[in-house]
C-alpha cells in the first residue's frame, strides 16, 4: 500500500466530524447555569431560614452533592451529561458523580477492593493536584505574606 | 488442497456453514435487523448478578441456539475458536467452562469473528476438524468498563465515537455440505497509522482493512464486482469513508462497500454515534443477516473482514497510536462455484 501515516493524517482529519462546538457550548452554558442558579436558590434558602453565610454555603454544596448522588444512582444525571457537556462536569454536582458512579460500578468486587479501591479512580487527579496546588501556594504565602502584609 | 497464494488461503473443496446462530441484548433488538437473531433479551443483564457473567451468558446462549440448529450435543463438536474483549478473554473461558470440546482462544479485538471463521475454515478444509466452530461476543457494559468509564459517570461521547454492541455470533463449519461455503480466507497483519484517538477507532483500522482487501485482490485473482456486497466489521461512518478514499487512491474503488456497524443500528434513530462496534458486532451480522442471505440465494458471494484495533488502555495511556488489524473470508451461497 502506498499510503504513509503523514498522507494519512489529513485524511482523518477530513473524514472525522468535528463535536458542534456552538451547540454543546449552549447546552454547557444554560445547564451549568441552571444547576448554579440551583445552587444560589438553595443558599439564600438556607440564608432565610437564619443559617450563617458560611453555613448556608456548607449546606448548599451538600445539597448539591447529595442531589447529584441519588440523581447518578438513579441513571439520570449521565442522560443529562450526554447532552450537557461541561454544564455537568465542571460544578460540584460533577465530581460527586465522578465518585458515587465507580462506588456503583465496582460493588461486585468487594467493599474493600472494589469500592474502597476505586472510589477515586476519576476524581483522584482532582484530589491530587488541587492538594498539591494549596500546599504550593500556602508554601509560596508563607514567603510572601509578610512583605505583603 | 488448500492452496496458498501470498497472504490468501482457497479452498478447492470450500468448507460448509452448517449452522449459525446470533444473539443481542436491547438496543439490538430495537435495530434493523432484530428479525434475524434467534434470541434477544430486554434485560442486558440476562439475570445475572455482574456484566461480565451476562456477556458469558450471552455467549452460553449463543452456543445452545447454534447446537440446536445443528441439531447436535456439545461433545459432538471438534474445535471452538472464541474470543471477547474482556481481559483474558473470560467471557469466552467462562461460557466454554460448562462446554467439554476443544478450545482455542484468541484476541483479535473487534477482528475476532473473522479471525476465528478463518481459522475454523482452514481446519476443516485440511480435514482436521469435522465439526469447527467460531464463537465471539461483545457487551456494552463489560466494554465501557473496561474500557473507559463507569456506566453511571457523566461522560459526553464524541460524534466519531461507537457503541459496542451487546451480541454474541456463533458458526459452524464442516468439511463439506449443503449450505453457504468458505471460499477463501486472508488472515491480516497489524498496521498502525499513527492515529491516538481513543475515540476514532474506525480510523485506527481502516488502513488494515485497506491492506487486507488490496493483498487478497493481488493474489486470489478476484475483483471487487465479482461480489454483491464487501462487508467491514465496524469501521463505522468514518472508518468506511476512509477505507473507500483510501481503495480510491490504491485505484481499487469499491462500489459495493457495506459495514456490518452500520447496519446493526439504525443511526439515525438509535444515538450510536459513528455507528456499532465490539466483536459481536460483525459475528452478530454475519449470523443475523449475512448468513441467511447466502442461504436463501439474496446473495451469492461475499466478502467479510472484521476489523480490530488492537491497543489497550495502557497503550493509549502511555501515549502509543493504536494498531489495527483485518481478516477477511469469502462466503459463497451453497450453489454458487469456487
Amino acid at each position: 500500500m502506498k499510503l504513509t501515516p503523514q498522507q494519512y493524517k489529513p485524511m482523518v482529519k477530513a473524514a472525522s466530524p468535528p463535536s458542534p462546538l456552538w451547540k454543546d457550548c449552549l447546552w454547557a452554558f444554560f445547564v451549568g447555569g441552571a444547576i448554579c442558579l440551583l445552587g444560589e436558590g438553595l443558599r439564600q434558602a438556607y440564608l432565610a431560614q437564619g443559617f450563617p453565610l458560611t453555613d448556608a454555603g456548607t449546606l448548599t454544596s451538600v445539597t448539591l452533592i447529595a442531589l447529584s448522588g441519588l440523581a447518578t444512582g438513579l441513571g439520570l444525571y449521565q442522560k443529562l451529561a450526554a447532552k450537557a457537556g461541561a454544564g455537568t462536569l465542571v460544578p460540584i454536582t460533577g465530581f460527586a458523580n465522578a465518585v458515587v458512579s465507580p462506588a456503583i460500578e465496582f460493588k461486585e468486587e468487594g467493599f474493600i477492593t472494589g469500592v474502597g479501591a476505586k472510589l477515586f479512580l476519576i476524581a483522584g487527579p482532582v484530589i491530587v493536584y488541587g492538594v498539591a496546588a494549596s500546599s504550593l501556594w500556602g508554601l509560596v504565602w508563607y514567603v510572601l505574606r509578610p512583605w505583603v502584609g | 488442497m488448500p492452496q496458498r497464494r501470498g497472504d490468501v488461503i482457497l479452498f478447492d473443496r470450500p468448507p460448509a456453514v452448517d449452522a449459525w446462530a446470533a444473539v443481542g441484548g436491547k438496543k439490538e433488538g430495537e435495530g434493523p435487523l432484530a428479525a434475524g437473531f434467534d434470541l434477544l433479551f430486554e434485560d442486558n443483564r440476562l439475570g445475572q448478578p455482574t456484566w461480565e457473567k451476562a456477556e458469558s451468558e450471552l455467549q452460553r446462549q449463543c452456543m445452545n441456539q447454534l447446537l440446536r440448529r445443528a441439531g447436535l450435543a456439545p461433545d459432538a463438536l471438534s474445535l471452538v475458536f472464541g474470543g471477547d474483549l474482556q481481559c483474558q478473554c473470560t467471557a469466552s473461558h467462562y461460557a466454554m467452562r460448562q462446554l467439554d470440546v476443544p478450545f482455542a482462544g484468541l484476541y483479535g479485538a473487534c477482528s475476532t469473528m473473522a479471525e476465528g471463521l478463518a481459522l475454523a475454515a482452514c481446519f476443516a478444509a485440511c480435514g482436521l476438524a469435522d465439526r469447527a466452530a467460531a464463537l465471539t461476543s461483545s457487551h456494552f457494559c463489560t466494554a465501557e468498563r473496561q474500557y473507559r468509564t463507569p456506566l453511571t459517570y457523566g461522560g459526553k461521547r464524541t460524534p466519531t465515537a461507537q457503541w459496542t454492541a451487546t451480541a454474541a455470533g456463533a458458526v459452524l463449519l464442516t468439511p463439506t455440505g449443503r449450505g453457504p461455503q468458505v471460499g477463501a480466507v486472508c488472515f491480516g497483519r497489524v498496521r498502525d497509522f499513527d492515529v491516538t484517538d481513543i475515540n476514532n477507532m474506525g480510523a485506527a483500522m481502516a488502513p488494515a482493512a485497506a491492506e487486507t482487501l488490496l493483498r487478497f485482490f493481488a493474489r486470489s485473482g478476484r475483483r471487487p464486482e465479482d461480489y454483491d456486497a464487501i462487508y467491514t466489521g465496524d469501521l463505522g461512518f468514518v472508518g468506511s469513508r476512509l477505507l473507500l478514499e483510501i481503495l480510491q487512491a490504491e485505484g481499487l474503488p469499491l462500489q459495493n462497500h457495506q459495514d456490518c456497524g452500520l447496519l446493526l443500528y439504525d443511526r439515525a434513530r438509535q444515538q450510536v454515534k459513528a455507528g456499532g462496534s465490539g466483536a459481536g458486532c460483525s459475528a452478530a451480522v454475519l449470523a443475523a443477516h449475512i448468513l441467511p442471505g447466502l442461504a436463501k440465494g439474496q446473495l451469492r458471494r461475499v466478502l467479510l473482514l472484521s476489523t480490530g484495533a488492537l491497543m489497550s488502555q495502557t497503550t493509549f495511556l502511555q501515549g502509543e497510536s493504536i494498531p489495527g488489524i483485518a481478516h477477511l473470508v469469502e462466503l459463497l451461497a451453497p450453489d454458487v462455484p469456487v
